[in-house]
């Protein structure tokens, strides 16, 4: 295990603190169970995607910029976030310190206004939850790990459309095959299959589902989650797996919407990929926090022998 | 808009019969080619709805992935299909290659799916433009509409 990885910052950000909460807490149970050190980043903050960025995206580079700045004070060079959101933004707020030349006017000015040192890019690598877990512990590892196997339990691994957009903030994927792809990502596929299960084929894995318009124009989000569970279904899928608590929530929600608006009903069950690795590495439901989604897997998962 | 042409709301009523349907389609390989033909139908619709005329080039030897690339051209948030159209090509060509009936059919139905998909995105982008853009679940998510603007984001698509 590579040892920068054993212990790395965590920036679970604002979502996993409300609407992702499950997530949180299954991120956590599986790390620990794993022998992995999550630390938080202390004092960090939301990094005010929806409304700063709207008004000024220097402000929100700097937002970002300041909790890559945290974790840079607390000793890390890796900073993980598991929401594919807080994901993006850190992500992009070091690739535009590094090729804007005003968004590191803007991150210095700010960063001396509020008393802190200016985060220079380099220092702080962000990742996902999904490479923190394959790149620290490894499929051959998480097979030896494994105490309920998902054996016979079939699943659409769904990373959303923002997992690997726009690909030119990403330089470490696309690098081969042991590296992530933007066009067919794998990671989430590679380590629930460590764990057993067995993964469908799914062509809408990158599809968006309409997050942006769930405020103003449900019956758009309603449909293009409805066919991305239809398409799971026809796949063959008994789950479908995420891993963003925003694509998790408008499943959950828009799948029930479907049923009660346009009369159409999926059965596919949908949980956090962290969700299904706990539960394989002996950990109950109650534990990784099935009880809190809204898709109710607790019959199902019970039948297939776990939680 | 081209008479010979699918409307979006044609497409998706053809991708549903094919979806659908309880009786294997007769033409695998020629309802292969209408999926790649209805899915430039769509991005045909969502260039000239920005006052460009489609291109006729290729990439890749595909011209989808032509319209692709130039429907996101000024627009990176319309790069959330992406996946997606090369989807349609890979299904094409899968359908083409395939010699087992059966696994024709299930490629022509599963890109089916993802054609509808297509649709339901631009047909959605064209009444709302900030579909595909930065999304989060950090607020509420279902609130009144005096939040409509969240969506309108034209700062930093991505
Ligand atoms: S991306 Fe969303 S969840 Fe993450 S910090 Fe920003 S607003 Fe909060
Ligand atoms: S919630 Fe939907 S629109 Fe937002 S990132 Fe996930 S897939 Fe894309």
């Amino acid at each position: 295990m590579p040892d920068d990885l054993k212990k790395v910052a965590y920036y679970p950000g604002c979502a996993l603190e409300g609407t992702g909460h499950a997530y949180n807490r299954s991120t956590k149970a599986v790390g620990k169970e794993l022998g992995l050190e999550l630390v938080e980043l202390k004092d960090w903050n939301c990094c005010g995607a929806m409304e700063v960025k709207n008004i000024d995206p220097k402000i929100q580079t700097y937002l970002s910029a300041r909790n890559l700045s945290i974790a840079e004070d607390m000793g890390f060079d890796k900073v993980m976030a598991p929401c594919n959101g807080c994901y993006h933004n850190l992500k992009k707020a070091e690739y535009d310190l590094k090729n804007d030349a005003g968004s590191k006017e803007v991150n210095a000015r700010l960063s001396g206004k509020a008393g802190h040192k200016t985060y220079e890019p380099g220092a702080v690598e962000t990742i996902h939850a999904l490479d923190w877990i394959k790149q620290a512990v490894g499929e051959e590892e998480l097979e030896k790990r494994v105490k309920n196997s998902l054996k016979g339990i079939k699943v659409a691994n769904y990373y959303g459309c923002m997992y690997t957009r726009p690909r030119h903030i990403f330089p470490e994927k696309d690098k081969g095959p042991a590296s992530e792809s933007t066009s067919k990502p794998h990671f989430m596929d590679d380590i629930l299959g460590a764990a057993g299960a067995e993964n469908v084929d799914f062509p809408l894995k990158t599809a968006c589902c309409g997050g942006a318009h769930s405020l103003s124009d449900s019956d758009t989000s309603t449909k293009l989650v409805l066919n991305i569970l239809e398409a799971a279904e026809a796949c063959g899928a008994d789950v479908v797996a995420t891993e963003c608590p925003t694509c998790h929530t408008g499943l959950e929600m828009h799948q029930m919407r479907a049923e009660k608006v346009l009369g159409r009903k999926t059965n596919v069950k949908i949980l956090y990929f962290t969700q299904l690795l706990g539960m394989a590495l002996g950990l109950s439901a109650k534990t990784v926090g099935v009880q809190e989604n809204m898709s109710d897997s607790r019959a199902f998962l019970k039948e297939k022998g776990l939680g | 808009m081209t008479a010979d042409r699918p409307t979006i709301d044609e497409v998706v009523a053809r991708t549903d019969a094919l979806i659908r349907g309880d009786r294997p389609v007769a033409d695998p390989l020629a309802a292969g080619d209408e999926l790649l033909a209805m899915g430039e139908a769509v991005l045909e619709a969502w260039i000239e709805s920005r006052d460009k005329d489609p291109t006729d080039d290729e990439v890749e030897g595909f011209r989808l992935l032509g319209l692709h690339r130039q429907g996101a051209k000024g627009d990176p948030s319309f790069n959330a299909c992406r996946e997606t159209c090369r989807e349609i090509v890979y299904h094409r060509n899968v359908i083409h290659a395939e010699t087992d009936s059966a696994l024709q059919q299930r490629m022509v139905r599963l890109g089916a799916m993802v054609v509808r998909h297509l649709a339901l995105f631009v047909g959605g982008k064209l009444q709302e433009a900030g579909l595909g853009d930065f999304c989060c679940s950090s607020r509420p998510v279902r609130q009144g509409d005096g939040n409509k603007n969240t969506t309108g984001n034209a700062a930093a698509p991505v």
